[in-house]
Order: C-alpha cells, then structure tokens, then sequence
C-alpha cells in the first residue's frame, strides 16, 4: 500500500537518508530501528509526507483505487489522508494533544473535522475509545495537562485511531515512559492494531519493541538501510555487523 | 468642513477601500487586508468601521450610528457628529430612514431593506484566533475549509456547561464555505444576518482586514445536531415599551438590588412608545 524508491534527503551537508527503498503491505508492521541520528525518524516523516525528499518517490495506494505519488498530492488532498486515513503518533503526546482542550474533544476532533456533527454520538465515540485505550471514562471532560505520560499517549493513539486509519506512523511510541508502563502500551497497540488491521511504519531505538510488534524489520544506519526483512530472521541471525552490534548490545543487558 | 476632504479621508484611500470592498463582496465572509489609516479615534472605537463608512458614504446618504444598540452613547454621538463635519451629510436615530448604519454590537430589530448598507465595527476578524495562534495557519485552514477545530471549541462548552454557552461573535459560516466572526453581537442577532437584504460590511481597523456579506447571503451559526443553536435573551418585558421578544439590556437603577430591563434598540424601544396608545 505504501512503497519509496531511492528516497534521499539531506539536512545541509549532513545526509539524513540516501537511496532508501520501503514497502509496505495492508495490515503490517514495519519497525525501522537504528541508533539516533540513523534517518529513522527523517524517513518516516518523508514517508508521511512532512518532508519533501530531495531524491526518489513515495507511492501510495487506496484501497481500490489508483497508485498516487505523496508528494504530487494536492495539499487538501494529503490533509484529508492525515485526518482520515491516516494518522501519526508522536514521540511526544503534547504535540498531537490539544492541551487546553478536554480529553472528550482530543478524541473527537478527528471525527469533527471529518464532518460529525452530532453531539452525543461523537461523545459515545469518545468515550468508547478512551475504555479501548483503558482511559477511565470518568475522565472524559478532564484536561489532559491532568494526565500522567502514559495516560496522554494511550490519549494520543485513542485520538489517532478514532477515525479507524489504515495506516499509521508511529515515531517511539513508547520512548520517555518507565518500563512497566511501556509493557502495557506495546501490548494494548499490537492488541489494537491485530484487531483493526491497520498498517504501521514505528520508530523505534528499541529491538525489543520491534520484536514484539513488527513483522518485518528496516536496520537503518546513516541514512541507509543496512539490513532489512523478517524480524525474527534479522534478529537471531543478523548478517550486516551493524546489526549484530546492536542485538549483541541488548544481549549484553 | 474646511480643509478636509469629503468625510474626511483622501480620495486615493477611499479608491484604495472600494476595491478592497469589491473584492470582499465577491468572496462573502472571507477576510481581505487592506491598509488601515491612522483615524482621529483609538484603536476599539471603531476606527474600521468609519473607515468602511467614509468609503461608502455619499452627498445624498442619511447616516445612523449605533453603539450596544443606543443612538446617544459616547461612541455614537461621536461618529455621527464626525460624518455631519467632514461630509455635511444627514444624521438620523431612526432605523427606517437610514440608508447607512454604522453599529457597534447590535443589529437593529427593525427588517432592513435592500435600499440600507449595514457597517459592523470588528475587534477581531479572525474566527479560529482563540484556537490557532499563527495567523500563517489560520489562512491555511480558511484556504483548505479545515475547520474541524472550531466545533471541537463548541465540544467544550457542550461537555462544559451543558450547551453552547458563546454568547456573543458566535461564529458562523458564509456561503456554505467561510468561517466568519460576526462581530461581538449577540448570538440572537446572528439569525438576522441570513439571507439580510441589505449589504452587510466589516471593517477591523488595528487587525486591518475588511469583509462582507452580500444581501440574501446564507450565514448560518455552527452547531451540533442535538445542540442546536438558540438565540437566548432575558426572559424579561421591556421596562419601557413593554416588548416582549427584542434583545433586553439589564439597568442597574440603585445599590439595593434593584434592576430594570430595557430595549437595547432605543430607536426600537422609542418608536414603539410613540405609537402606543
């Protein structure tokens, strides 16, 4: 549904991602890892269409529609893929979040700018969606400076994936929250994402995430991709050093 | 007057107006910048709107001023004063007679005709201010018709108080396609501006923005399916005329409690006691 052909893009003289090819099916999960400053995050956001690469293409697919280049897209157009059929989760929750607007209307937003109009149907809605992400539904009209930083990014993915997208970005999800709370997120996400079959591109510096959610595996290294294919395939058996640096790292731990 | 131009402002910015004004009314509803002169008044006295005026205003007009609905507030006498200087032209406090009417938080309770322009004095143009602080974005968002955050405000106060609590600049949408601050009138005054037969112009003076509402234009209040919008006013009777369904302004009359409710519409309120009996 989603596939870039020698994708480059360059910060200055800095290289963030040269000649990087990705392909993504309906209803998969794609980790990219690598270590910081690798283009993971460059990538995705060149993906989502944020960022206009200086080389190569993004192409993506409708459901039964035509093959359309992400960047050749007219701007409503993209906006409207980015609050329907898309969506994109945030490293940091405060970013997505409407801060000084009440968890309610966080996770009705993308329902009302895709056109509901009806009070309390985009309320039960809302109030569905927070159980799903284990939200007490008691919090529904408190803000979300009241919540802890688990509680905004179970927010935050509720508020994503209200409209049901098809796929989803997901830039480390679970980066900045303790390992408990994390254990939970990464559950009720591939819990989520099973059910509704939603596609997903996740970021992540984490293998033990990646193992657990994705499918398939990118290794990124300086804006290339090193390695690249079944999860368990590259991390039992890792061919380039680079990976088997990094799962000989978390080994050690 | 000697020494100024007719209504007070050069021909070059009434030229300058006009243009900005057509274009206004050939895109209802959307905000056009135009470049604001320094007026003899501050800033939130209405420097926009007697600029919209000066432009529009002609030897044969008759004037009316309104300021919260009163023809004999500061505001009003002021402006209207100023016109009868700078251009000689007729003043009047009657709603009827008038062909151009510059107000300040009110639309007259009396119908108005395709004959009368109405100029609104705007504080602020920009309907998504409170929700978007880039005006690089809110441009963005009028462009794309993005307005998905303006009914997650009217979510708040939904979950909030129980209903649609915005009282005044209740915002509205214009040809089915703008978002458009309508002013600071009441939200009872909204149902008015639908389908208005008379050309309904704004003017923002320190934002510096012009916009319009051409006559028999749709301007509808945004709402929920099972909040509709309501025009609220005090459950009240004009103190005065006795009118029991024009918008009321609560007198505080001493400093025991006690309080009348009068027409905010003097022109309205005063009509109606000459023609009682």
């Amino acid at each position: 549904m989603l596939s870039a052909r020698g994708l480059g893009f360059r910060f200055g003289s800095i290289t963030a991602l040269e000649a990087v090819d990705v392909d993504l099916w309906p209803g998969e999960v794609l980790a990219v890892v690598g270590e910081s400053g690798s283009g993971k995050t460059t990538l995705l956001h060149v993906l989502a269409g944020r960022l206009r690469p200086d080389a190569g293409q993004v192409w993506y697919r409708e459901p039964d529609g035509p093959r359309t280049e992400v960047h050749a897209m007219p701007l409503p157009l993209l906006r409207r893929l980015h609050r329907s059929d898309w969506g994109f989760v945030e490293q940091d929750p405060r970013q997505a979040l409407r801060m000084d607007v009440s968890a309610g209307g966080n996770v009705g937003e993308r329902l009302m700018a895709a056109g509901a109009r009806h009070y309390g149907r985009i309320r039960a809605e809302a109030a569905r969606w927070l159980a799903e992400v284990e939200i007490d539904v008691a919090r529904i009209d408190d803000r979300p400076t009241t919540f802890s930083g688990g509680m905004l990014q179970r927010l935050q993915i509720a508020r994503t994936l209200v409209t049901e997208p098809r796929l989803v970005f997901m830039d480390e999800p679970t980066g900045g929250l303790d390992v408990s709370v994390q254990a939970r997120l990464l559950d009720l996400i591939r819990t989520l994402v099973r059910r509704l079959g939603i596609a997903v591109v996740l970021v992540t510096h984490d293998l033990a995430v990646a193992r657990l959610l994705a499918a398939r595996i990118v290794v990124m290294q300086r804006g290339r991709v090193v390695e690249d294919g079944l999860t368990d395939q590259v991390l039992d058996d890792p061919r380039h050093p680079y990976t088997q640096l990094l799962v000989s790292s978390v080994l050690a731990t | 007057m000697k020494g100024y131009n007719f209504a007070y402002l050069d021909e070059q910015t009434k030229r300058m107006l006009r243009r900005t004004l057509l274009k206004a009314v050939a895109i209802p509803g959307h905000q056009i910048p135009f470049g604001a002169r320094e007026m003899p008044l501050p800033y939130g006295w209405g420097t926009g709107g007697i600029q919209v005026t000066a432009a529009v205003l002609g030897r044969a007009d008759t004037l009316k001023v309104i300021d919260q609905g009163a023809d004999d507030t500061t505001n009003a006498v002021s402006i209207r004063r100023f016109f009868a200087r700078t251009a000689g032209v007729a003043t009047t406090t009657r709603t009827a007679s008038a062909t151009i009417i510059q107000t300040r938080h009110r639309i007259p309770e009396t119908t108005l005709t395709e004959a009368q322009i109405i100029v609104y004095q705007v504080p602020q143009p920009e309907p998504l201010y409170q929700l978007e602080p880039s005006r690089t974005e809110t441009r963005r968002m009028h462009a794309l018709a993005d307005y998905g955050a303006m009914h997650v405000r009217l979510y708040e106060q939904v979950a909030r108080y129980g209903q649609i609590a915005i009282s005044y600049d209740y915002p509205v949408m214009v040809n089915g396609r703008h978002l458009m601050a309508p002013s600071p009138i009441p939200a009872f005054d909204n149902p008015k501006m639908h389908r208005m037969r008379a050309l309904q112009l704004f003017g923002a003076g320190r934002e510096k923005r012009i916009y319009a509402v051409p006559p028999y234009t749709a301007v509808v209040s945004l709402d929920f399916e099972d909040h509709p919008f309501r025009a609220s006013r005090a459950a009240h009777v004009c103190a005065l005329c006795g009118d029991r369904a024009s918008y009321l302004d609560e007198v505080v009359t001493d400093d025991r409690g006690g309080r009348m409710f009068i027409c905010s519409d003097t022109d309205h309120c005063a009509s109606r006691r000459e023609s009682a009996p």
